[in-house]
């Protein structure tokens, strides 16, 4: 099966290992996707708007949120658990940002999101309680207290410059989100392949207790990871705030299932252990122009959904099936 | 422990005219990727007799069985079953055809009861659905037959120790009216008594007329019940012959093809340790949880002491406990003369303890197998390859290196999923990880079980060469031949306490078998004391 | 000696199913102070208005059931029920032949769903967080092409009968004399909704759990590879228990179209569904590593988020706080299984 497989990818001259499989497929897929969106608006408005760089950096610039809140997600599904709190931390953080305004905005914001994340890493490390419930518990939480702060109406706080500056800015062309989330990934990068703590996460999510055994403190690692999720969601709602000038009920709902499907669309196991952080960055790139495309061909909400669930399947399919127990 | 009268020879006999073959395989092979795990196999087994089947890891044994009991498929050859050729596509349906394996890894599902798991496959039904009463009556029945009456039928698997799991699997294999049963290492974790009871019920087996394989790493089991013997060597089948023709030597050198000179390092006469110094490793009155009681033990600068005694009786929790593994242990533990606490295996490997703890189940505790064998190599020792967090990757693939050329690892790349390796090597690959810490104090959790005669030598070679490099060593073996060969001092464990210490020429069989049973001398059961010790090892 | 051997298999049993017990004492608790304080505590109207509005949640519990059982979790179930919910809106009404036909369709198209999934999950291979992820949001497609916008005609008697008492049924339909008859009169009280809870549970649920397809759930999620080598028929049992989880959320959908006469392809309220239903499971005693719990219990966790809202209702907290209380309640809740981690003395248990 497995000498199959490598001449197979032999033949096209280049090794591909297991782990840069999916990447490699997902990025074939982003072309195939605009492809298909390009042929659409040949057909329909003889111009090909998918291409222009304009275009690709706008579609980038609202991915940033997507792929900053993803980067997180990635170390927590790493370690073999997940973060449900995603939505109102995302959203918390917005709106305690914009309602302590000024200088201290964005830190406010940031620590939120840290603050959340250390509660999850606390229930699940300390706790030992699965991080599927803790995390959905702490969302509730965090939903209350927001509906409490606020009234359960959008607040009338808006964003400061800076965090404007920050999700709708350009510096020589090129949108500061992006250039925050390429600052997010680079940190990423160096976290997950270079860093003790990176190597910690991968084995905690192949087997907690061999690297427990060996000495790891697999405690603090995964309150690590978590309050680094935490802290990039918290990031996302702030920047997210800034864009649309304001913050508002349930502005991180539309995140929390992307972001997942991204990170494992991008080739990393959802039971942790395997996973690299550019299949990740090539996952909601995915995401996002999907979504785009299927807006200019102005498809209802419903056909949408349907086509978006058959091509997370789908890749996931094309990515090889999972192993039988036997092996 | 014989029966009186069996009409057919009983071992140590000869193989008679009327045990036709049953299974037959002929020019069986079977690849997985490039590694060759069975090579043109041609393999027979008798109705009425005990075949043992001997060989290294990687021998291809387990690929033997696999293939008998259908989990995985040849890819050339025959396999035919009293004269009619037969496929198993899966498990299931060699059950039909009564091929009956009884796992190394326990097939039983810990959440489910044990009358849930001994009637998993056929369970009693009434209107269709599972009848409870009956399942719980044939529950009793098989349990009171393997003489497991204090097992009760509806305790959950997972609340069971592990010898009592594996006498419900082995009462569950026998539910299923086997003609032909197979046993991977199914004694491994067995009490004595049990084994003895388990050998008792195959014998009787074995004079139905049933066709019974066995897998054992352990030489007195198979001279206690095989008839006959093969013995396999990468992924060819060398010979088969009575039991009882060749000795122990001949079979080990068939084994691993080449001559062995000694089975244990010499113990070197050295001068002893000033014995005023303060021993490196030292415990007062450790107790934990009922399962440990008063232990008091120590561990000299350049000496290995054992653990022995019958399996269970608080070894493995003693070595967590030194570990850092336990909670809530009371006394007191002494490195080096100094109190020390060590509250985790983080601590425990921290500068002050240096212990390290080779763990009992290399899969689940020794090593993360999805990960490549240079990251196990120095996921205990990472602190040490990185500055701010950043590692230094010159540092980690030196240390690789290292890891690897030290304990002769056979590897393709470093950068292998270590899940490739045999089992000997992956033992070596956690040992190594420990190695690369530079630890003072070594605790060794039974690191030979289910491990071949090669890796089993190197690793006692080693541990010597350790301990006169100035490690201190704690050794728990279920095997009391590792434990006469190698250690210096002998405990030996009675239900949580070190009853007994055996030191110089006191460590031997009679005198292990009799402190484990917590006996005085003179009432050792016939079969524990029949192996003469020569080629123990294997 | 069969007394004694009788009360430690009694002692097993409930050490085995501590989670269970815990939920219903907790349930007990919280329901009688809701009906002690409630102005009209302890009556019929009560109990069918929470009867009804727990229906639907204790459905999706049992169908989440199901996949945590398995080792998995199921996040299309709030779809699934909101798929069946549009599609009820559309088939409940007509003659009774044709509601029937519709129900039929209803329930097929509730168990085509779950069918899907295990598909998806067994020859896929895929991991069924992610698989039913994405077929959820499929379903999602459906219901919104069924029902782009909230509304439908349900049928209002089948309606009225379903969502009341059993006297409602009988006069509805006109049997035992309209809910007359003497020897009505002592079951007349009962919420249909509970009887329709109790039916499924016994009707389908028991049989399943003790048939082998069930048991084989068990053991798949107690450990798959020593299923596998007991030579059980994983795959059989894996699209079993889907189908059967579909099934019940569709159950779900239906009745939430009766109770509300109407369909409604409501995203955020599917996912409030799936979330819940999660948090019923484990409040429930099941855990989310698999092989260990029950549907039952399931029903119980419903019940006990729901009985958490009704005393809100009670003490009208102020509805600002409402979502915050909850939250802290269902975190209590889980955090209780924290007090295990206090009782293990060998770290190592607790990476099982």
């Amino acid at each position: 099966m497995s000498s199959l497989e490598s001449t197979e990818t032999k033949r096209f001259g280049i090794s591909i290992t297991p782990e840069n499989k999916p990447i490699v497929i997902a990025s074939g897929f982003v072309l195939v996707i605009l492809a298909i969106g390009t042929g659409y608006t040949l057909a329909t408005q003889g111009t090909a708007t998918l291409l222009s760089p304009t275009y690709l950096l706008q579609q980038l610039q609202v991915g940033s949120f997507l792929g900053i809140v993803a980067a997180g997600m990635m170390l927590v599904i790493l370690l073999g658990h997940i973060d449900l709190s995603v939505p109102w931390t995302v959203a918390a953080s917005a709106m305690m940002a914009t309602a302590v305004g000024g200088p201290a905005a964005i830190p406010v914001g940031l620590t939120v999101g840290l603050t959340v994340g250390l509660v999850n890493g606390f229930g699940v490390a300390y706790l030992r309680i699965p991080s599927m419930i803790f995390t959905l518990g702490v969302n509730a939480v965090m939903r209350g207290l927001m509906v409490a702060h606020t009234g359960g109406f959008a607040p009338q706080t808006a964003a400061t410059d800076l965090m404007q500056w920050l999700a709708v800015g350009k510096v020589l062309g090129i949108p500061v989100a992006i250039l925050v989330w390429a600052a997010v990934s680079v940190g990423m990068t160096v976290l997950l392949s270079r860093s003790a703590v990176g190597k910690s996460i991968y084995m905690i999510g192949n087997r907690e207790a061999a690297a427990y055994l060996a000495g790891i403190p697999t405690r603090r690692v995964i309150v690590a990871a978590f309050a680094l999720c935490g802290m990039a969601s918290g990031l996302a709602g702030t920047l997210l705030a800034g864009y649309s000038t304001k913050a508002y009920q349930g502005m991180g709902d539309a995140y929390l299932l992307p972001a997942i499907a991204a990170v494992v669309i991008g080739g990393t196991h959802i039971l942790g252990g395997r996973g690299r952080y550019l299949g990740t960055v090539v996952g909601v790139i995915l995401v996002v122009l999907l979504n785009s495309v299927l807006s200019i061909m102005q498809l209802p909400e419903a056909g949408r959904q349907v086509i978006y669930g058959c091509v997370i399947i789908l890749m996931l399919l094309v990515y090889g099936r999972g192993q039988k127990v036997t092996q | 422990m014989r029966n009186e009268n069996e009409q057919i020879a009983s071992k140590p006999g000869k193989p008679t005219s009327h045990q036709l073959p049953h299974v037959v395989l002929t020019g069986i092979s079977k690849r997985y990727g490039g590694v060759t795990a069975l090579d043109t196999v041609d393999f027979a087994c008798s109705r009425g007799s005990i075949h043992a089947v001997l060989g290294e890891n990687g021998a291809g044994k387990s690929t033997l069985i696999k293939i008998m009991s259908g989990v995985v498929q040849p890819d050339a050859g025959q396999m035919s079953i009293a004269g009619q050729p037969v496929v198993f596509p899966n498990p299931a349906s060699a059950n039909a055809a009564g091929v009956i394996c009884i796992f190394q890894e326990l097939s039983l599902m810990p959440d489910l009861t044990v009358a849930d798991n001994i009637s998993i496959a056929d369970p009693p039904r009434r209107f269709g659905l599972i009848d409870s009463r009956a399942q719980r009556r044939r529950a009793e029945e098989v349990l009171a037959s393997i003489g497991c009456e204090d097992v009760n039928p509806l305790s959950r698997i997972r609340d069971l120790p592990l010898s009592r799991r594996q006498m419900v699997e082995i009462g569950k294999a026998l539910t299923k009216n086997p003609s032909v049963l197979i046993l991977d290492e199914a004694t491994s974790a067995l009490t004595a008594a049990d084994v003895e009871k388990v050998f008792d019920i195959l014998h009787r087996l074995r004079d139905q007329g049933l066709s019974i394989l066995t897998i054992s790493h352990r030489m007195h089991e198979i001279e206690a019940i095989a008839d006959m013997c093969s013995v396999f060597r990468n992924g060819r089948h060398i010979e088969t012959f009575v039991e009882g023709t060749r000795t122990n030597t001949e079979i080990v050198q068939m084994m691993i093809g080449r001559e062995i000179t000694a089975h244990f390092p010499p113990k070197h006469e050295r001068p002893p340790d000033d014995p005023s110094a303060a021993p490196v490793l030292e415990t007062r009155g450790l107790n934990w949880e009922g399962r440990l009681t008063d232990i008091n033990l120590t561990v000299r600068r350049g000496e290995i002491v054992g653990l022995g005694g019958l399996d269970g009786q608080g070894q493995k929790e003693l070595l967590l406990g030194l570990a850092g593994v336990l909670k809530s242990v009371s006394g007191e533990i002494l490195i080096n003369g100094k109190k020390t606490s060590v509250s985790s295996p983080e601590a425990a490997k921290a500068e002050g303890a240096e212990i390290a703890l080779i763990p009992e189940d290399r899969k689940t505790e020794g090593l993360m197998l999805g990960m490549s064998i240079a990251d196990n190599l120095t996921a205990a020792s990472l602190g040490r390859y990185s500055r701010f967090q950043i590692l230094d990757s010159a540092a980690v693939t030196e240390a690789v290196r290292s890891g690897i050329e030290r304990m002769r690892i056979k590897v393709g790349s470093p950068e292998d999923p270590v899940s490739t390796l045999s089992g000997g090597n992956q033992q070596k690959v956690v040992i190594a990880k420990w190695l690369l810490t530079e630890p003072k104090i070594i605790l060794l959790n039974d690191p030979t079980r289910g491990i071949d005669v090669g890796t089993k030598q190197e690793i006692y070679r080693l541990l010597r060469e350790l301990a006169d490099n100035g490690a201190s060593i704690l050794f728990y073996s279920t095997d009391y031949e590792e434990l006469i060969g190698c250690c210096d001092r002998v405990d030996v464990m009675y239900d949580g306490r070190i009853v007994r210490e055996l030191v110089g020429d006191e460590i031997n069989e009679h005198e292990i078998i009799a402190s484990a049973l917590n006996i005085e001398g003179g009432e050792v059961p016939d079969f524990l004391a029949g192996s003469d010790g020569q080629g123990g090892a294997v | 000696m069969k007394t004694r051997s009788a009360m430690t298999d009694l002692k097993i049993r409930a050490s085995q199913n501590v989670g269970l017990l815990t939920a219903i004492a907790i349930f007990a608790v919280f329901y009688i102070f809701y009906n002690l304080n409630h102005p009209r505590g302890f009556s019929t109207a009560v109990l069918i208005q929470n009867s009804n509005e727990v229906y639907a949640l204790a459905m999706v519990a049992m169908a989440q059931t199901l996949p945590v059982l398995l080792g998995g979790l199921d996040l299309s179930v709030g779809a699934v029920m909101t798929l069946v919910n549009t599609l009820a809106s559309h088939v409940l009404n007509g003659t009774p032949f044709e509601m029937f036909l519709g129900f039929l369709a209803c329930v097929a198209a509730g168990a085509a769903c779950g069918f899907v999934n295990g598909c998806v999950v067994v020859y896929g291979r895929l991991q069924p967080i992610i698989a039913t992820l994405a077929t959820g949001a499929v379903y999602i497609g459906f219901a919104l092409f069924l029902r782009p916008s909230p509304g439908g005609d349900v049928d209002g008697d089948l309606s009225w009968a379903m969502t009341n008492d059993l006297f409602e049924i009988a006069a509805t339909y006109g049997f035992a004399e309209n809910g007359e008859a003497a020897w009505f009169k002592t079951i007349a009280w009962i919420p249909t909704p509970l009887v329709l809870l109790i039916l499924t549970a016994v009707l389908i649920w028991m049989p399943f759990r003790r048939s082998v397809t069930g048991r084989t759930v068990y053991a798949i999620g107690s450990g798959e590879g020593a299923a596998y080598m007991s030579g059980l028929n994983i795959d059989r049992a894996k699209i079993a228990a889907f189908t059967l989880g579909g099934l019940f959320a569709g159950l779900g959908g239906l009745y939430l179209a009766l109770q509300t006469s109407s369909g409604n392809a409501d995203i955020p309220q599917a996912g409030a569904y799936t979330l819940n239903s999660i948090a019923a499971v484990v409040v429930g005693g099941t855990s989310l590593l698999g092989g260990v719990g029950t549907a039952v219990g399931s029903i119980i966790g419903a019940l006990v988020l729901r009985t958490i809202s009704f005393n809100f209702r009670i003490f009208e907290i102020d509805p600002l706080l409402q979502p915050l209380i909850e939250g802290f309640v269902l975190l209590a809740a889980v955090s209780l299984g924290a007090l295990r981690v206090l009782k293990v003395k060998n770290t190592l248990e607790l990476f099982r």
